[in-house]
């Protein structure tokens, strides 16, 4: 190569010759291609790509701009979640699992918790209040994350104003987790048995004005998007999957919805009392990226409808408990959202250290040594934003889970890839990735 | 499953408590009984009928916490597998991975895998369960079955070293390709770095004194 920059090289290898970009240098490298007989060029995109999603891989195999064959290397973000919760107790995981799909942190905690919960028998106990705080953490979890699959899916493929509107909107959303849970991503929020506090006082009128204007700003991105003709040329017709491939390949989510199955947990596997809740499941009949686009724009609406039949029910459960009654397994410290974050409440304080031992040692005994989980096994399913998150969990009777594992949509998803992509330019790859919406963070755990 | 002693399950130091003599074990759960309950019957009736080797090939059929597992001998499994796929009235057309599970103390059982089983059509969930040897770790793939096992497979053979015969390209998936042994197993040391906080030392979490 003509240059002299270190990191841009070519060298010769038994898979022949291998060149190193850096960018910048694509005019030197067409030249030397270019001057090469060799049709077939293998090209490593990512992990360091911005339109891969992540720290993603993908190799590709061109014939020109066509691609023949794609494969996905993934484990750059790998970081031992589950290894590292069989050394914590089973309400500490709730810490861990949190961190899997970062931009769908509540659904990680509510299969966890859904699963510790069936490993305990207390299903039933868990208060309604809880469950409805739940239900509506999780529908704006999934407003949240599919405004950033829109947002960047957009972005990817060129348009930059869709992002900039849909971070807006997730802003929104980030403003409520932080009133409720004092953390906007990650929040730990659901615990086994219930969730760690009570909504702050006003939480729900605040909702109602959020979930307004939410409504009334999904409108922007719909009218920039919908019915755009260079959006719909990038994404109408490309990434195709239909019903056949995604069941053979054990797709869920919006990806499955695309091929008109209206396969939705909420509905056909409730938990968390869905059932009591009116809203519709969206499907496509398009199985291609602008299907599973309008997918996640249409359920934008039904999960603000799910949010205002919560803050219905909330107005009704005022002063409820949000924490199983049973003080063998509930949090002892009653926490609370200050104005300088989260922390013990100072009447739980005061009884602790001044006025009760019995309680310092509950305290104590609970936070460090935890509650013991009767021996078994449960797998726990919720609808994440991306498709079935499923949690096995395998109890020895101890305080600490013997083996957590998460089935991540994004993980299986990601499969996909090379189905959909295999034949077709090497610029709608782009588009089928962010319409797959993997979260690395969920994919390598 | 796993044997303690004392109250506490104290290890790392000396046992203090006075409850040192005390020896608890978690029983695994032994087979259910009919009825098992639900749509549970019907899937164990109609396997029955499709599959005539059932009583030879499944080991036991347990129920617990609303949740059937059939445990499956491993050189079985494709056939159970096969049968639970194609049967019309059984229908499990997804396939949602597998996960294994190690119990050293279980001999000559210690790698477990895993398959939690779908089914849209008739809107059912059940699980499949297979054992090998940690000597003799190979366990049939599924990928013919469900194309989806395939990384599910790659991901439990990184992890606890199971070997999936039959899959089409069983490599790391999660770990760097030359990581040295399988970090999921019971055997494999969480690791860690010791944390010195105001001239003390605070050991990794997997060598703290700990309460299980």
């Amino acid at each position: 190569m003509s240059t002299t920059d270190a990191y841009a090289s070519s060298r010769e290898t038994t898979e022949g010759r291998v060149y190193a970009v850096t960018g910048g240098d694509w005019d030197s490298l067409v030249t030397e291609i270019g001057a090469t007989k060799e049709e077939r060029v293998v090209v490593n995109m990512g992990p360091q790509h911005p339109s891969t999603h992540g720290v993603l891989r993908l190799i590709l195999e061109l014939e020109g701009e066509t691609v023949t064959e794609a494969r996905s290397g993934i484990g750059y973000l790998h970081t031992g979640i589950e290894k590292n919760a069989e050394y914590r107790t089973w309400t500490q995981g709730v810490t861990f699992v949190t961190r899997m799909d970062y931009l769908a942190p509540l659904f990680n905690e509510a299969a966890y918790c859904l699963g510790v919960e069936k490993l305990l028998g207390i299903t039933d106990d868990v208060p309604e209040k809880a469950s409805v705080i739940r239900v509506m953490m999780m529908e704006f979890n999934r407003i949240s994350s599919h405004m950033v699959a829109l947002g960047t899916g957009a972005l990817e493929l060129g348009a930059l104003s869709p992002m900039i509107f849909a971070f807006r909107e997730r802003e929104l959303v980030l403003d409520i987790f932080e009133m409720i849970s004092g953390l906007r991503m990650n929040m730990a929020y659901i615990r086994p048995g219930g969730v760690a506090q009570d909504l702050p006082a006003n939480a729900v009128s605040k909702i109602r004005e959020t979930v307004k204007e939410l409504r009334h700003n999904f409108k922007d991105n719909a009218k920039m998007l919908i019915g755009n003709s260079i959006w719909m040329k990038r994404t109408q017709g490309i990434g195709y999957l239909d019903l056949a491939g995604c069941v053979t390949l054990g797709i869920t989510g919006p990806v499955l919805r695309s091929t008109g199955m209206p396969w939705d947990l909420r509905k056909t596997q409730p938990y968390s009392g869905y059932e009591n809740y009116d809203f519709d499941v969206v499907t496509t009949d398009t199985c291609d990226v602008y299907g599973r686009f309008l997918i996640r724009m249409l359920e934008l609406e039904e999960s603000l409808r799910i949010i205002e039949q919560a803050c219905d029910k909330l107005d009704a459960l005022e002063g409820a408990p949000v924490m199983v009654a049973d003080k063998k397994i509930a949090w002892p410290s009653q926490l609370s959202v200050g104005a300088d974050g989260m922390g013990n409440s100072l009447n739980h304080i005061r009884e602790i250290m001044g006025e009760s031992m019995e309680s310092l040692i509950h305290h104590f005994k609970l936070v460090t040594e935890g509650f013991r989980v009767p021996a078994g096994q449960v797998y726990t399913a919720v609808e994440s934003p991306r498709g079935e998150t499923g949690v096995h969990l395998v109890s020895d009777g101890g305080t600490r889970p013997y083996r957590l594992h998460f089935r991540e949509p994004s993980f299986n998803n990601l499969q996909s890839l090379s189905a959909m992509c295999e034949g077709s330019f090497i610029a709608d790859v782009v588009a089928a990735v962010a319409s797959i919406d993997p979260v690395m963070g969920g994919v390598d755990r | 499953m796993s044997t303690e002693n004392g109250m506490f399950g104290v290890t790392g130091s000396g046992d203090t408590s006075g409850f040192s003599g005390l020896v608890r074990s978690a029983a695994s759960t032994g087979s259910s009984e009919r009825p098992y309950g639900g749509y549970f019957d019907d899937v164990a009736d109609d396997l029955e009928r499709a599959y005539p080797a059932f009583s030879d090939s499944i080991e036991r059929v347990v129920v617990d916490r609303g949740e059937l597992t059939l445990y499956v001998k491993r050189e079985k499994l494709v056939e159970v597998a096969l049968v639970l796929r194609d049967e019309p009235s059984l229908r499990f057309e997804i396939g949602l991975g597998v996960n294994g599970v190690h119990y050293p103390e279980e001999v000559g059982r210690e790698l477990h895998a895993v398959y939690p089983l779908l089914s849209m059509t008739h809107n059912r969930r059940i699980r499949l369960e297979v054992a090998a040897p940690e000597s003799d770790p190979h366990i049939p793939s599924l990928v013919e079955v469900w194309a989806s096992s395939n990384w599910h497979e790659r991901e439990t053979y990184d992890m606890f070293g199971i070997i999936f015969d039959g899959h089409p390209g069983l490599t790391r998936i999660l770990m760097p390709d030359d990581w040295p042994g399988h970090p999921q197993r019971k055997d494999y040391p969480l690791g860690g770095i010791p944390i010195e906080y105001k001239g003390a030392t605070v050991p990794a979490p997997s060598e703290r004194r700990a309460y299980r």
